[in-house]
């Protein structure tokens, strides 16, 4: 770590590939390598929840107890099941804002910031396309939404790549920014004269909001949310591009000395980051609150970054742990009233998950079984070399 | 009074703000110094700040002494620092993930216990009126100076001190500088950075009872805007050295009462754009003093976050 690179060459936390060598071409252990980190992240959600219960119990509270009116509240019921779908749409679009720059090794944690631009942004297009078909309106709202986020975050990777500027920093203080921005806009110039006591844009029309998917009482964002995991899933690890990713994250100077051009590289994955977190602002003005103002700094962009973690950076991962982390948080309310706990101990939850989770990280590789299974696999192919 | 004063108001408060707000930032920052020093950094010392405002007051509001809220507030920083240091001390587990967990654990936690605080007043930290011979409230007010202000300037050059003449600090330089070197001459790095860590967190932690025992000084859930966080960005810009994270985090404090300032005298256009000139100038900062390709000469080499 003597020189200076514009990317980061040991992430240690970011990329999880590197975590487990394996005897390659070995078809009998591939299912173990797939298999560890299902389980140790089963595992990790069973530690966090015993601290948490530890947590709970010094407060008074019966564990069991709030565990089960936790899942009555996230899966319990098809309506809080519903809930926690809506919820997990802006989870799954802010989390790839951090799991696709992890590819190469960045760690973003400004997806708040891009939400929040890309919200905003998107009420503009909304309001100054008044009039065209619904259809024409959101189309360049999620447009708009989507190249505000990722001007936003592509700033961050283009101040990485050519300045140097640490990228989990920057994009933190973009954040702020951001909101501070946001802020600005909506308590000026694009101030709607009737919101007086939540200060927010004009309403983009009931016409215009993005509705529900047919059957569900749950938006369309969802889908938004399901297809853009699916399709970084698909360009991280099934094209050219993601392969080129891959290496340099894992090792920068063997993709400098292959002739990528990593800067490039480097500012589209995190345009294409912040373009998801974008579409996180324009699905909840669109969906949600049909206007831009200070709801939208709902701390997505945050849990965004947990959901990311726990998933291990791979998109396909984020949509189930979004869905778990967007039920924890749809059952927070249930948690207030019945048992009289605060708010914030949701956020309690979550932050022992996360911590636990990156704790986790070190079990790869360790697990007494694997490694028995791995010994006699090197054993066996070292044999048939010889 | 701003009559009295007019545009003048404007640099006067700013002065004051940089005394007064720049509070935390000394205390964070010479933590977060000390510990990126060791060659770790701790980007969840914005929890451990929350964590210290909100265990200050309590402590202040059940024993009546806001001094007892300081060292309260200290401690819990050290338990933090240590789950910090643990935490980063197994095997690949990455030490600026660990951060932000810990950063949402800390201010989830402190909203948590912080509850019942939100109504009750607790009694605050005392301040010295170096204003007594003026005869404006103003000049009064910029100079009524709390004691942790002075405890922070005294502490920076004590710093410095202590990491370039002491064994200790010598101990601290150097698993920072080549953990390899460290392990060879037998310390125990892993226990040498938790350490460092646990000494920054107890710094942090005094910073964040600064915030709710005497400016703003009350407890809420939007006591810290990113000071935490601004702090780590703060010692980059500082290149590592205490005495130097004190200027910075004078400038920074200058920077954050701007928007107040301006305010205060009548200038209500873009009162938001002038509260994220502390963000946009860090921003500003990190890009001027960052280069793609060179290091700082005065960057721990076994630092992970400035690359």
């Amino acid at each position: 770590m003597s020189q200076a690179s514009p990317v980061p060459s040991s992430p240690a936390g970011a990329i999880p590939k590197a975590a487990t060598p394996q005897a390659p071409g070995l078809v009998g252990v591939s299912w173990v390598k797939k298999l560890e980190p299902v389980l140790i992240s089963l595992l990790a959600v069973l530690v966090a929840m015993l601290l948490f219960g530890g947590f709970l119990a010094l407060d008074g509270l019966n564990p069991m107890a709030v565990y089960e009116e936790m899942f009555r509240g996230a899966f319990g019921t098809w309506f809080s099941f519903q809930n926690t779908l809506q919820r997990s749409a802006p989870l799954m679009l802010t989390a790839l804002c951090t799991a696709l720059p992890a590819q190469l090794g960045l760690v973003v944690i400004g997806g708040e910031g891009a939400l929040v631009v890309g919200g905003v942004a998107a009420a503009v297009a909304g309001l100054a396309m008044h009039g065209s078909s619904s259809y024409l309106v959101l189309i360049t709202m999620f447009l708009a939404g989507a190249t505000a986020g990722g001007a936003w975050i592509g700033l961050v990777g283009a101040l990485r790549a050519y300045r140097g500027v640490n990228e989990t920093i920057s994009s933190l203080l973009l954040a702020y920014i951001a909101i501070a921005l946001m802020n600005h806009l909506v308590e000026g110039p694009l101030r709607d004269p009737l919101s007086l006591n939540k200060p927010a844009t004009r309403h983009i029309g009931e016409a215009n909001m993005l509705g529900p998917i047919p059957g569900l009482d749950v938006h369309w964002g969802l889908l938004y949310g399901v297809v853009a995991c699916l399709l970084a899933y698909v360009l991280m690890k099934r094209t050219v591009f993601g392969f080129a990713a891959a290496m340099t994250g894992g090792n920068l100077r063997a993709a400098l000395l292959s002739g990528l051009r990593v800067r490039r590289l480097l500012i589209f994955t995190c345009f294409l980051a912040g373009a998801a977190a974008g579409t996180a602002g324009m699905v909840e003005v669109a969906a949600v609150h049909g206007r831009a103002n200070a709801s939208l700094v709902a701390g997505y962009g945050y849990a965004g970054i947990l959901v990311a973690f726990v998933a291990r950076q791979n998109p396909l991962g984020v949509i189930p742990v979004a869905l778990l982390v967007g039920g924890i948080s749809a059952s927070g309310g249930l948690l207030q009233r019945n048992f009289n706990l605060p708010d914030a101990s949701v956020n309690v939850l979550q932050g022992i998950l996360f911590m636990v989770i990156l704790a986790s990280e070190t079990l790869y590789g360790r697990l007494d079984v694997w490694r028995f299974a791995r010994r006699a696999a090197a054993a066996e192919s070292v044999g048939s070399v010889a | 009074m701003s009559d009295v004063l007019g545009a003048w108001g404007v640099p006067l408060a700013v002065c004051a703000g940089a005394i007064r707000v720049s509070t935390p930032f000394i205390f964070v920052s010479l933590g977060e110094c000390i510990t990126e020093r060791s060659g770790r950094v701790n980007l969840g010392l914005e929890g451990t700040l929350v964590m210290g405002a909100m265990v200050g007051y309590g402590t202040s509001y059940l024993s009546g002494s806001p001094w007892l809220g300081v060292l309260g507030a200290g401690l819990v920083g050290v338990l933090l620092g240590a789950v910090h240091g643990f935490l980063c001390g197994r095997p690949r587990v990455n030490d600026v993930a660990v951060g932000i967990g810990l950063m949402l654990f800390g201010s989830g936690l402190a909203f948590f216990l912080g509850k019942p605080l939100i109504q009750p007043t607790a009694p605050r930290l005392p301040a010295i009126p170096f204003g007594f011979w003026s005869h404006t409230s103003q000049v009064e007010d910029a100079l009524r100076v709390n004691v942790l202000f002075i405890l922070g300037v005294l502490l920076a050059p004590a710093v410095s001190f202590a990491l370039r003449r002491t064994r200790w600090g010598l101990i601290v330089r150097t698993v920072g500088e080549s953990a390899e070197a460290a392990r060879a001459m037998g310390y125990d790095v892993n226990r040498v950075r938790t350490l460092a860590t646990m000494a920054g967190g107890f710094l942090a932690g005094v910073g964040g009872s600064f915030l709710s025992l005497f400016y703003p000084g009350s407890w809420n859930e939007g006591l810290s805007s990113g000071q935490g966080l601004m702090a780590v960005a703060l010692v980059i810009f500082a290149r590592w050295s205490p005495v130097r994270c004190l200027y910075a985090s004078l400038l920074f404090g200058g920077a954050s009462a701007l928007g107040p300032a301006l305010q205060a005298v009548g200038v209500s256009k873009g009162y938001y754009l002038f509260n994220a000139a502390p963000y946009a100038l860090t921003l500003l900062i990190m890009i001027l003093s960052s280069s793609a390709t060179r290091v700082s000469a005065d960057q721990p080499a076994e630092l992970t976050v400035a690359r």
